[in-house]
């Protein structure tokens, strides 16, 4: 892995925390489900860290993003403090959307985190709509949005692209490929590569194969935002990679549609050893101050989990809340 | 005072919260040559310049014909500092962005927990008995009366329709807009100076002390003749129009009820599950006491909408249909107006 020279020692550094805190906050995260302290639905991003953290840092603040059901990395990625997001995932009053959105339905408005999905593609046209108030606005901005490689087949990312290039909105389309949408190998129900069906809209495609490499991921992001903010339009970003859990925690699939070689190919190359081990050999970092940063985030995680099991449950009432801005009649709701 | 017509009216109110506030854009199909007559056009364009010369193709913005994407780019759009007027043209349109209506409109703000406010309209116009088939002429409104988190206004007059465009422009919320093409051309009397009518607030367009009719939509013109009829027959009938369907102005409804014990609903979309449904089903709920006779839907019947002229017209509501409602929840009174005229 090429360690970038443009990037200061703190960005990577930073890299590697929001990398490790995703990890770490989604290995806590399936304990407190198995436990049952997490009710309802979790998918974890563990495998997928450097494509999620190289498209975020990618961005800078005042950008936008919205992201999907596989959702807790995205906002993290974002810089989003992880008190109040496990909040969210366990259902407390703290939670960052109050306890009403849950792991599916994280958003972070502080970090520019519009919404994660549990509707798959639902998201996409809402990070365009980000970057259409941009444009109108004259605001220098961009958006980015996350979607996987099975989402990549329905029609609103297609009315989405088209729209955005017809515009020239500053937009990131970015393609979480890991090859799999739930238990359906993408190759057999994906006519082509996703990468290419950017041409058809008139954008450029890249393609990320090694979605591992934090570097790369950042390198190629970096480039569709550059030319986003030049006002040259929007980006379709494909990124190789792997998740390294089940589609969702407790999730059970009989038929094994991952393979074991398949399965070691891919956790060999675990992102965050090979980021720690590349910032190492290019002496950016000691081995002793990688410890020392593993420490600080596996604190801030342990941390994060006894704030939010230690918070108080919503009140009832608040279900009532959020449904309008203005005042409404609670007879016409109950 | 000037005369406006109920389109006039809306492409007023376009102009004005357009002149008002810079964050106000129109995006839509076929908006900047002003194919459906709201955004400049006739009178207007001739003495003031169209919306695209007044207000430039940064603002008022033809979009591909991708409703899904439409919807939601605009609903993105609105949550980030815009607040976007959606022209959707045909109401029949709005079940291809359905996904963005129910699952990012109607539940952003909520489950973020308030996070989001989502200031946007979205038009549609219900084109209906104009003989376009039945891929055209929907009334869906009642679908989306079924999302929590939508408000729904369906204007029946000039007046109401360019003072709640103007407040559901205001809106920090998701309003849609149910317009009646019927009545595009019905003229009203307007204010001069700039009005807002507040949503949940029905007006009573007849006052009448032994029916209440409440008429939705491009049914309360009819609901209007048909209280004629009656009172020519001794029957006074009380005409409500509420205006907005959420929130809904019950208590008006229900008050009227309580003062006349009977009650004709009519409205343009299907019976099933329908406006006319929720009102009579609060009014059993609130006012069963004061009823001395069933209330009576006159609704489209559900039946698909048949092309022909030949066809049309008898599935949706008529004047005579209403007289005929009227007339049943009315049998005692006008069996004894009949003893007195004999
Ligand atoms: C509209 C919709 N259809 C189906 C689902 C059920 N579902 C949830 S995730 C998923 C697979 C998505 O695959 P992909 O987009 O590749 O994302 P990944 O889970 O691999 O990250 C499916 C089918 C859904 N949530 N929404
Ligand atoms: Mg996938």
């Amino acid at each position: 892995m090429k360690i970038s020279e443009k990037l200061a020692r703190e960005t990577l550094l930073e890299m590697q925390r929001r990398m490790l805190r995703i990890r770490l906050f989604d290995e806590r995260a399936s304990k407190m489900v198995k436990r049952g302290y997490i009710p309802g639905t979790v998918h974890t991003s563990i495998g997928q860290e450097a494509q999620v953290v190289g498209a975020c840092m990618a961005l800078k603040s005042g950008d936008h993003m919205t992201g999907n059901h596989r959702s807790h990395g995205h906002p993290i990625g974002m810089g989003s403090p992880l008190g109040p997001l496990m909040a969210e995932l366990v259902g407390k009053a703290t939670g960052v959307c109050k306890g009403k959105g849950g792991s599916l339905h994280l958003a972070d408005y502080a970090v520019g985190s519009l919404g994660e999905s549990g509707i798959t593609g639902s998201s996409i046209p809402i990070a365009v709509g980000a970057g259409l108030s941009a444009q109108v606005l004259g605001e220098d901005r961009v958006a980015l949005t996350f979607f996987g490689d099975g989402t990549a087949n329905q029609g609103v990312l297609y009315e989405s692209m088209n729209l955005a290039s017809a515009y020239k909105l500053p937009v990131i389309f970015l393609c979480e490929n890991n090859f799999y949408a739930l238990s359906t190998p993408s190759h057999t129900v994906t006519g082509g590569r996703i990468v290419d069906r950017a041409a058809g809209f008139g954008m450029p495609g890249v393609r990320v194969d090694d979605g591992q490499d934090v570097m790369a991921v950042y390198d190629a992001v970096a480039e569709a935002v550059d030319r986003a903010r030049r006002g040259e339009g929007p980006s379709l970003v494909e990124v190789m990679t792997y998740r390294f859990r089940e589609h969702s925690e407790g999730l059970r699939i009989n038929v094994d549609y991952r393979n074991s070689e398949e399965k070691q190919f891919w956790t060999a190359r675990d992102p965050i050893v090979l980021f720690r081990e590349a910032l190492i050999a290019a002496g950016i970092a000691t081995a002793a101050e990688m410890d020392a940063i593993e420490a600080e985030i596996a604190q801030e995680v342990e941390d994060c989990a006894s704030f939010a099991l230690e918070s108080p449950d919503p009140e009832p009432s608040v279900a009532f809340e959020h449904l309008f801005t203005d005042a409404y009649d609670l007879e016409d709701v109950l | 005072m000037s005369v406006m017509t109920y389109i006039g009216a809306i492409g007023a109110a376009q102009q004005e919260a357009m002149s008002a506030d810079p964050r106000v854009i129109i995006i839509g199909e076929d908006v900047e040559a002003n194919v459906y007559g709201t955004t400049g056009g006739g009178k207007q364009r001739a003495e003031q310049g169209d919306f695209v010369q007044q207000f430039g193709k940064n603002r008022i913005r033809n979009t591909p014909i991708s409703e899904e994407a439409i919807v939601g780019t605009a609903i993105g759009a609105a949550m980030t500092g815009l607040r976007p007027i959606v022209d959707l043209s045909y109401s029949s349109f709005l079940y291809m962005a359905m996904d963005q209506f129910v699952n990012q409109a109607a539940k952003n703000r909520y489950m973020f927990g308030g996070q989001s406010s989502i200031p946007v309209v979205f038009r549609s116009a219900m084109f209906y008995g104009l003989n376009t088939g039945a891929h055209h002429s929907d009334r869906p409104y009642p679908m989306f009366m079924n999302v929590p988190g939508l408000k729904i206004m369906a204007p029946a007059s000039a007046y109401d329709a360019k003072g709640l465009l103007r407040s559901a422009i205001d809106s920090d919320d998701p309003v849609l807009t149910f317009e009646a093409v019927p009545l595009w051309g019905a003229k009203e009397e307007v204010p001069d100076e700039e009005y807002r009518i507040p949503f949940g607030v029905a007006r009573t367009r007849r006052e009448g002390c032994d029916v209440t009719v409440v008429g939705v939509s491009g049914s309360l013109p009819l609901a209007l003749q048909a209280a004629e009829d009656m009172a020519a027959r001794g029957v006074s009938c009380e005409v409500i129009d509420p205006r907005t369907l959420v929130p809904l102005d019950t208590g008006t409804i229900v008050r009227s009820v309580l003062k006349t014990g009977r009650l004709v609903i009519a409205e343009p979309a299907h019976r099933t599950c329908g406006a006319a449904a929720e009102i009579a089903a609060v009014v059993a709920d609130k006012a069963q006491h004061a009823l001395v006779a069933p209330i009576k839907r006159v609704c489209a019947l559900n039946m698909q909408v048949p092309f022909s002229p030949a066809l049309e017209a008898q599935i949706y509501p008529t004047r005579e249909r209403i007289v005929a409602a009227i007339e049943a929840v009315c049998a005692d009174q006008l069996n004894a107006e009949n003893r007195r005229v004999g």
